[in-house]
């Protein structure tokens, strides 16, 4: 991958600085501190990383490290309307993977991803406690039950 | 001292408390496999993430098996290092890790020096099942100007990682994502180019498969050798005649001087020449400028930057340019003795034979990977034409003489060409920690004070501890000497500069491990710590049995002061033997 450049607004800067300090910039804090900053800034890009290692002194390889690491960091950008599908066993039994394929379908996108306008990113999850409501598809604050591949057009088009 | 008594293998015995299983089989002379895990105990390296597995034993008692690298001895254990159970655990782990391994070992750069081959091979496996099923992780490959990275041959015994962090403090390479796709990769998965890479090659020095190699620069070399308009000189630098005969079975430490010449002339170079000789041109004009700051340093003028710290090591320039870009000024301008050489073989020299510069050739033989970044920087060429055209490593030199069946072991042993090939005991010892400022010490003690030296041995600037200091006596002041190798070891050093709280006048720094006999082109060690002690004991001898041991009384180094350059550090000297270093410090752009 070729050189990245980093550029970042200066009041974003100082929002991580505050973070930081926050918490003294203690290398060991590294993952509260990648928690307050994926909270503030919805994602991780490589800018973020790049002022959280200047001011902990961790090299950024590692910070990188610890990002693709976890599962819950992300280094894109949510959409404006994040879709996460559950995966947990109950939804899984009842069909979520082939829901999951209709949206990835749909959207043409893998998970993980946003589309490039930025309305829709696509996530999965484990178990959002509706085990009743199977296969159970949030998209922002909003929760669909029961969700058969065939529905996904139609909820889709709601958000147009 | 508490110990512990334990049965590994129905032998007892008796060993210090906290020590692992592994090392306590080692006393017995019981010598269990490993794969990732690393002991450099001469140079404080270890890497035991115990993750491979391949160390496994069966303790008594104990439910699963043990990794023997990283469990502790208890009292009363009994351990069993090669049951039925531990041969088929390590050959299933094994078939593991092949399974998402490329099988291309007959083209891989590291066929024959794989430690993953050679415990195939111990292992007796056969067969990798389950392949048609096997799915493999796919990287793109990465090619810096040093150094190659397949991370598709890597297998995560993650001692590249420990070697860029933990002993060189460079932050690199990083452990990236998880299970299948996990790798070791610089941040974002940028190539190395773009990384805070040094190329100082510690990463290569110890990968056991061919995930990190160095860039072949063979095949230019080989091009240059058989194109009839070009004249080839070679310059070998200190390092490479103590640790080359490795390459062909010969014991560590033994020196290969003049066999090496025998092979390279054989090989078809013009002349063969030797990086000493500009080590002993850098002793002149670096040393020449350590006083002159220092005396002006002595005289009170606060524009004098005290401590002088050595720049012939790449790694090491490489180092301060991304960490301490605001110390720039700190070190010597004296360019490397590689470069210098360049500089010098491609006007006093190529003048002499009349030939012009672009037809003549600059080969390099280095213990080093950092060393062909530095030749390909732009300062050091002339209307891009570069003062030294390629450097390869000691490895690639053996592979190269192999390829040209040439019998190593029984060539003759010859002497280096005249001019550039002259060089005295100072120069050779370059190639150990503690040997730069060593050389330097001769030539300046004798300079400043007017004085003959005694005792040329400087002991207590050899050793292997990763920070020395010493004081040295120049006739009534006390020069106070730092050295560091090891980049981590340099950081500290340079920390105290920085804080403005460095006691010394002078500091040398190496970047690999032990100095350049410990680079990242060298032979490979594989984890055996005496080869290092071998090889700078090899250098000392040689120095010891030299006629001329300091710098500034090489007959070659006097003549071409009078010939051409005038004297150190005059205008001509300045123009090709000295450089300038750059703020290389990646820059977070703030937007308004």
């Amino acid at each position: 991958m070729s050189n990245i450049k980093i550029e970042i607004r200066q009041e974003d800067v100082s929002k991580i600085k505050e973070i930081c300090a926050s918490y003294n910039r203690d290398p060991q804090e590294l993952i509260n501190i990648l928690h307050a900053c994926q909270e503030h800034f919805g994602y991780l890009p490589a800018e973020v990383q790049e002022v959280i290692s200047a001011e902990t002194g961790i090299p950024v390889a590692k910070i990188y490290g610890v990002v693709t690491f976890y599962s819950f960091f992300s280094m894109t950008p949510k959409g404006k309307h994040p879709i996460s599908i559950c995966m947990g066993t109950a939804c899984y039994v009842r069909g979520a993977e082939r829901v999951l394929e209709e949206f990835k379908k749909e959207l043409k996108l893998q998970v993980g991803q946003t589309t490039p306008d930025g309305k829709f990113s696509l996530s999965s999850l484990r178990c959002v406690g509706a085990c009743g409501l199977a296969p159970v598809v949030l998209i922002g604050d909003k929760t669909y039950g029961r969700v058969a591949p065939d529905d996904v057009k139609k909820i889709l088009k709601e958000y147009e | 001292m508490e110990t512990i008594k334990l049965i590994i293998d129905n032998k007892e015995i008796e060993v210090e408390k906290g020590t692992t299983i592994l090392k306590a089989a080692r006393q017995l002379g019981i010598e269990i496999p490993t794969l990732c895990y690393l002991d450099l105990h001469d140079m404080n390296i270890e890497n035991k993430p115990g993750g491979c597995r391949i160390c496994v034993v069966e303790v008594e008692k104990r439910r699963n098996l043990a990794p023997a690298c990283s469990t502790k001895c208890e009292n009363g254990m009994v351990v069993k290092t090669h049951t039925n159970r531990v041969l088929n655990a390590r050959r299933t782990v094994m078939e593991f890790i092949l399974s998402d391994h490329p099988k291309d070992c007959l083209v891989c750069a590291k066929s024959g020096n794989c430690d993953l081959q050679n415990m195939a091979t111990r292992l007796g496996i056969r067969e990798i099942p389950g392949q048609e099923y096997a799915e493999m992780s796919t990287y793109k490959p990465d090619t810096s100007p040093s150094i190659k990275r397949d991370l598709n041959k890597c297998i995560m015994c993650r001692r590249c990682e420990t070697m860029c962090n933990e002993i060189q403090a460079v932050g690199a390479l990083s452990a990236i994502n998880r299970g299948f796709m996990a790798a070791v990769a610089p941040a974002f998965e940028q190539n190395l180019e773009y990384s805070t890479c040094t190329y100082c090659g510690q990463c290569v020095a110890v990968c056991p498969t061919g995930a990190l190699t160095e860039v072949d620069h063979t095949p230019d070399v080989l091009r240059a050798l058989a194109d009839p308009t070009k004249t080839v000189v070679v310059q070998t630098a200190p390092a490479v005649r103590a640790a080359l005969g490795e390459a062909f079975g010969m014991e560590p430490g033994t020196l290969v001087t003049g066999k090496m010449v025998s092979a390279l002339r054989a090989l078809g170079f013009d002349y063969v020449f030797d990086t000493d000789f500009s080590a002993d041109l850098t002793i002149m004009e670096e040393g020449t400028e350590l006083l002159g700051r220092l005396k002006r340093h002595l005289n009170g003028d606060k524009t004098a930057r005290i401590p002088i710290l050595t720049s012939c090591c790449p790694g090491w320039v490489n180092f301060f340019e991304e960490y301490f870009p605001d110390l720039k000024d700190v070190p010597s301008t004296s360019k490397s003795p590689q470069q210098m050489f360049g500089a010098i073989a491609k006007t006093y020299f190529a003048d002499k034979i009349k030939v012009d510069r672009k037809d003549l050739v600059v080969v390099s033989i280095m213990p080093c990977l950092a060393k062909k970044y530095e030749c390909q920087r732009e300062e050091f060429s002339v209307d891009g034409n570069r003062d030294v055209d390629f450097s390869i490593s000691t490895r690639e030199l053996a592979s190269f003489i192999k390829q040209a069946n040439i019998d190593f072991k029984s060539l003759e042993d010859s002497d280096f060409d005249d001019p550039l090939g002259e060089s005295t005991g100072a120069a050779v010892i370059f190639g150990a920690t503690g040997g730069v400022i060593e050389a330097a010490c001769r030539t300046a003690y004798e300079i400043f004070t007017g004085k003959k030296l005694e005792k040329i041995d400087f002991h207590e600037l050899r050793g292997l501890e990763g920070v020395r200091s010493a004081v040295i006596d120049f006739d009534g002041l006390p020069v106070n000497i730092g050295i560091a190798h090891g980049l981590a070891n340099a950081r500290k050093l340079l920390e105290e500069v920085r804080a403005g709280k460095s006691q010394f006048h002078a500091i040398e720094v190496m970047a690999c491990p032990g100095g350049c006999i410990g680079g990242g082109g060298q032979p490979f060690h594989h984890g055996k710590s005496g080869v290092l002690k071998a090889r700078a004991a090899a250098l000392y001898r040689e120095d010891a049995n030299k006629p001329i041991r300091k710098s500034h009384e090489n007959p070659f180094i006097i003549k071409l002061y009078e010939e051409f350059l005038g004297e150190p550090n005059s205008e001509k000297a300045h123009h090709l033997l000295h450089t300038s270093y750059f703020d290389k410090k990646k820059k977070i752009i703030v937007k308004q």
